[in-house]
């Protein structure tokens, strides 16, 4: 049983006039086994929250803080934060030309578990993983994410989920952009995920779509950098029919 | 006979093209007089570093060569005046001009028409000290039709100076693989002046790792129409060692392809690497194609990296012409992206400067040199990057 909490988050970006506070003192809390869906428009952000957990450079945290099981992850490097168990799958997933998906993910492998996969059944989980989400297992030869179309980024994201098997996983809008056909591929590796009980995951997304094939325990209206307010699986259907323009509107009167 | 005319044929038809990116080329010592290292071709290169090359003392030395050939692969000799005679450009450059008028003679590897060649020629030359003065010439004829791998090895240390001619016949395919491999103390200039054969396939891969001053000269021009010709390069320079690769392709021919990828690594005060990458195509080379592209990684503060390409063009008719050249540090975001999958920061750095060489060393397609480069990479990126612990 592990806890992620996140308490009174407040991030800001160097821009060309100074620093930008895009959280604003956000607050939450996931518990392995649960579901969590944030759901906001453009620019209200979401993937602020994602990156910063993960600890891009880019951001800087200027309050509160992000607790994995009680011990303050924003003191750890990324990969450290990686290791401790969580994994961001990204919206943008970055091409690392003349690295190939083999070396790649037994690298990875060997980071998170601390000594490196047995090489006799390594290769069968690999080619397995990129099975399920429907990519040839020739991808393990090819640089990883180079030329791949977004589709295959994004399912090679979850292969990598599924293979890592992360305490927590944040997925920064990995249904953006996919096919009804790629999304229910995305959706039911995320789904095998988070079957196993224990696992904890937060989705951020900007359609209520993919709500149809990953059920939800909690869904988060993110605007303006915090939770605006938080539900149940019918705060998505009232958000699909009303839209965030009530959202929008209370936090500028604000 | 026929190929004489057509010789004769190709020199009428070629114009005059005035550049000072490219001087004429000349077996005359004259023609290339001394420089004063503010000329183009010389301002990048330290001249006194070149241990007084220019002064074209006499030296009988040479470096001492281990063959292994191929069967049908002959090592011989040609007069200085034989090698003149053969159909590829004269020295661009008085370095190459003094190795031809100093080395007394040249060294012929001949592959003979036709031949397959079951595996790699290697040959692998070796100077016993840093001061000591070898001029080399060095003429590798591939006969038409014939398909061959030949690698030039060179260990060891001295202060070598190479003008090293390659004739390419029609149809043949041909990868030069050039491995400067020295000591840290050793001053290594060569000019490698290729004539590409009609629909012939030649790849030449440099890759210069060790040496205090390394400059090659790389020379390319085509025989007829239809030759393909890859020019691939990788070096890392460390702290104080001079780097430089400059390459000139003359599309002297219509239909021909040209393509060049250099890439480089620096790391420690004073690393300095030069890339020129020149490529002049004629008014008769219609339908060509080109493209050249340097990228450099520098990797420690101290480090300078001068990438220059330069395109010169006579005709209208291109089916494709360009460059691409681009100097920087690490790319945050792909450091980012291995690390948020939990790998350390000096593996994800390791794993980054390998694929960015990885890139072009796969393509030898020779396992036991790709290896030896692979690893001889990971010796350098040990002393800024940090060592894998595995």
């Amino acid at each position: 049983m592990s806890t992620l909490e996140i308490k009174n988050l407040h991030v800001s970006v160097e821009t060309d006039d100074g620093a930008k506070e895009i959280l604003r003192g956000v607050d939450l809390t996931i518990k392995s086994g649960e579901v969590h869906a944030i759901m906001g428009p453009n620019g209200s952000g979401k993937s602020t929250l994602a990156y910063s957990i993960a600890g891009h450079p880019k951001y800087t945290v200027t309050d509160g803080e992000v607790l994995l099981d009680g011990e303050n992850i924003l003191e750890l490097t990324v990969d450290e934060r990686a290791r401790a168990g969580l994994f961001l799958a990204m919206q943008y997933p970055v091409e690392v030309p003349g690295v190939s998906v083999a070396n790649f993910l037994r690298t990875a492998k060997t980071a998170i578990d601390g000594e490196a996969p047995k090489l006799r059944t390594w290769v069968k989980d690999v080619n397995s993983a990129l099975e399920r989400v429907t990519l040839d297992p020739t991808f393990a030869q090819r640089s990883v994410n180079e030329g791949f179309s977004g589709g295959e980024k994004k399912r090679h994201e979850i292969a990598q989920l599924e293979l890592l098997n992360p305490k927590f996983a944040v997925l920064d809008e990995t249904d953006s952009g996919l096919d009804i056909d790629a999304l229910r591929v995305v959706s039911e590796g995320v789904n095998r995920y988070t079957s196993q009980g224990d696992r904890g995951l937060l989705l951020i997304t900007h359609y209520t779509r993919i709500l149809q094939y990953i059920q939800p325990d909690y869904v988060h209206v993110f605007v303006a950098g915090k939770l605006a307010e938080s539900g149940g699986r019918e705060l998505a259907e009232q958000l699909e029919s009303e839209g965030y323009d009530k959202y929008v509107k209370a936090a500028a009167a604000l | 006979m026929t190929a004489t005319v057509e010789n004769v044929a190709n020199a009428l038809e070629l114009e005059h093209v005035e550049s000072h990116l490219h001087p004429e080329p000349s077996y005359d010592l004259a023609a290339h007089p001394v420089p004063s290292g503010l000329e183009e071709i010389w301002r990048f290169t330290p001249l006194k570093r070149l241990r007084g090359l220019f002064d074209g003392a006499a030296s009988d030395a040479h470096l001492s060569w281990e063959n292994d050939l191929p069967e049908g692969v002959t090592l011989g000799e040609l007069s200085t005046e034989e090698a003149k005679a053969l159909s590829v450009s004269a020295p661009f450059d008085r370095l190459g001009a003094l190795a031809v008028a100093n080395a007394g003679g040249a060294v012929l590897l001949d592959i003979p028409a036709n031949a397959e060649l079951d595996r790699p020629v290697r040959l692998t030359m070796r100077g016993d000290a840093a001061d000591t003065l070898v001029w080399g010439h060095v003429v590798i004829r591939v006969g038409a039709h014939a398909k061959a791998t030949v690698l030039v090895d060179h260990v060891g240390s001295a202060t070598y100076d190479a003008f090293t001619q390659v004739v390419v016949g029609d149809g043949a395919k041909l990868d030069l693989v050039s491995l400067n491999d020295w000591e840290d103390d050793a001053v290594h200039a060569e000019q490698i002046n290729l004539r590409a054969g009609r629909d012939s396939e030649v790849r030449v891969f440099e890759f210069s790792l060790g040496g205090d001053l390394v400059r090659t000269s790389l020379n390319v021009d085509y025989a007829g129409p239809g030759g393909s010709v890859d020019l691939l390069g990788v070096y890392f320079a460390d702290a104080g060692q001079h780097i430089e690769h400059r390459q000139f392709v003359d599309h002297t021919a219509p239909k021909t392809r040209s393509n060049v990828e250099y890439k480089g690594a620096l790391q420690g005060q004073d690393a300095h690497t030069v890339w020129i990458g020149n490529v002049l195509i004629r008014k008769v080379a219609e339908g060509i194609e080109t493209f050249e592209q340097n990228d450099n990684l520098v990797l420690t503060d101290g480090a300078k990296a001068d990438s220059v390409p330069n395109l010169e063009i006579e005709t209208g008719d291109i089916a494709g012409a360009g460059h691409a050249s681009t100097t920087g540090r690490f790319d945050d975001q792909h450091l980012f992206y291995l690390q948020s999958r939990g790998i350390e920061e000096t593996e994800a750095r390791r794993l980054v400067v390998h694929g960015f060489f990885n890139d072009i060393i796969r393509r030898i397609g020779v396992e036991d040199l790709q290896e030896r480069l692979i690893s001889a990479i990971e010796d350098e990126l040990a002393t800024v990057v940090g060592r894998l612990e595995s």
